[in-house]
């Protein structure tokens, strides 16, 4: 099974580090021709505007609103904004693969940022493992609203902040950035599954 | 010191970073225009190190309105300068919440003996290295960011070359080393001894490595990203040149298709005129900004 990981600009590097421990090869996508040769993609952490801006300049776009009709995708953080159906502070262009509206930067500035140990619910814990779980939020994206088909699968209070609809997740931490893998063996599930 | 959740949040910032490109920005149009070319954050400052270079006196930290303006006309993240050992900007830097502090050779040094206990702080730092000790010796101190100094203000890639190769080596060096002979090496490093131990077995920086300092030219950023770089500083380049909208977004897109050189070629086309260069060979002694700090 290979997974692609944007690397255009961001923590793509940590993604493939998770992915290679969990002996799946990771493929670093820089080119619209690299859609066909994953089953699943990740969109990392990084600054959202500046993906976009990216995947528009270098004729990416097109390909990956393809890619979400079919394939799985995990976007964390700026990962999320870009699969998300509206983005506020400021609005921005976004792939509208799941049915949220998120705001950018929601917590503040880099001073805001924080680790937070999130106890999971039931349906996380089943399909993954029992046990807290740490989320790293950097400059990070609020959820603020969802639409009938996203299930809310990690809450940090009453705030979802892993989401599921259809083929694809988005987290508004960074999995990536702590040893704990099971976000990732989630995904590759539904990847296997897809 | 690198598993408080201070430390990895100030880390993780960075990591977010890697593969960009931050522009050196003076007012809000400015930053507007660094932003929609891709980068990645922008630094704020009150004259590019060419015009420091050039105009000479005393450099210091930005103005506050003019940072604020900065702030507000971008979402990406905002840094800021801080002259070496002057805690007390980086203290009004913290509060004004700019995302990460540059403590920063370009500006005029406040001390000429001490940089700034970044641990102190709860915003991220970054500083510049010329080596391998001068390296450890700012992460030991808290900077959460590395960025090898080159030669400000130059144009000319040559230093910053030269420093990044130097801290590669180092490393590569270090991770042949026998453990007995690391503690000789982090006397001469003048480096504490924890970090070698550290760079000995990973073979790398416990930090991200960026790199700062001449770069002009998508192919100046191509090159030190070959080199090793995880992103890269462009501070007079950009807005220096003849077209600089283009020029920024031209070595954006060779920082993210470094190894690429048909992507590398498109990059380099009908870019106009570059930044002046200075050939730093040239310079006196007393010209050099990276021989500020230690």
């Amino acid at each position: 099974m290979k997974i692609g990981v944007l690397a255009l600009q961001g923590d793509f590097e940590a993604h493939s580090q998770r992915l290679a421990e969990l002996d799946v090869e990771p493929v670093e996508m820089r080119y619209a021709s690299q859609l066909r040769e994953v089953q699943g993609l990740i969109l990392p952490g990084g600054e959202s505007s500046t993906n976009i801006i990216l995947l528009e300049r270098e004729g990416l776009w097109d390909g990956l609103l393809e890619f979400a009709r079919e394939k799985p995708i995990l976007g964390t953080c700026a990962g999320a904004i870009l699969l998300a159906s509206h983005v506020s502070n400021p609005p921005q262009r976004s792939l509208a693969a799941v049915d949220m509206s998120i705001e950018r930067n929601a917590y503040g500035r880099q001073v805001d940022s924080s680790i937070r140990t999130i106890e999971p619910e039931a349906e996380f814990a089943e399909r993954t493992a029992r046990g807290s779980l740490e989320a790293v939020f950097i400059r990070a994206p609020i959820i603020r609203s969802i639409g009938p088909q996203v299930r809310p699968l990690l809450r940090d209070g009453d705030e979802p902040i892993l989401v599921e609809q259809g083929l694809h997740l988005a987290a508004t931490f960074h999995p990536e950035l702590t040893a704990d893998t099971r976000l990732h063996k989630l995904f590759l599930d539904k990847v296997r599954s897809a | 010191m690198f598993l408080t959740d201070e430390f990895r949040l100030k880390v993780g910032l960075a990591e977010q970073l890697k593969g960009g490109v931050i522009m050196d920005v003076t007012d809000a149009s400015q930053a507007r225009i660094a932003q929609e070319a891709g980068a990645v954050a922008v630094m704020a400052l009150e004259r590019v190190p060419a015009d420091i270079r050039k105009e000479g006196g005393v450099a210091r930290m930005a103005n506050i309105e003019k940072m604020r303006e900065i702030m507000e006309a971008v979402s990406i993240p905002v840094m800021a300068k801080a002259r070496i050992g002057h805690f007390a900007e980086a203290m009004v830097l913290q509060a004004l919440k700019v995302d990460y502090i540059d403590e920063s050779e370009v500006l005029t040094p406040a001390d000429e003996e001490h940089h700034i206990d970044k641990h102190g702080f709860k915003a991220p730092f970054v500083c510049g290295a010329r080596n391998l000790g001068e390296a450890l010796r700012r992460i030991a101190e808290g900077a959460a960011m590395i960025r090898t100094k080159g030669e400000a203000g130059s144009g000319n890639v040559v230093e910053a070359v030269r420093h990044m190769r130097a801290i590669r080596q180092q490393m590569k060096h270090l991770t042949v080393t026998g453990r007995d002979e690391l503690p000789r090496i982090a006397k001469d490093l003048q480096a504490p001894m924890e970090l070698v131990e550290w760079v000995s077995r990973e073979g790398r920086l416990p930090v991200p490595n960026f790199s700062a300092g001449g770069i002009a030219t998508p192919a100046d950023a191509a090159l030190v990203m070959s080199l090793g770089a995880e992103a890269v500083f462009v501070g007079s380049g950009v807005f220096k040149s003849q077209d600089p909208e283009r020029r920024a977004a031209s070595i954006v897109k060779a920082t993210t298709f470094f190894s690429d050189p048909e992507k590398l070629l498109e990059s380099c086309e009908d870019l106009g005129e570059p930044m002046p260069g200075l050939d730093v060979a040239s310079l006196d002694e007393g010209e050099l900004l990276q021989t500020r700090g230690w």
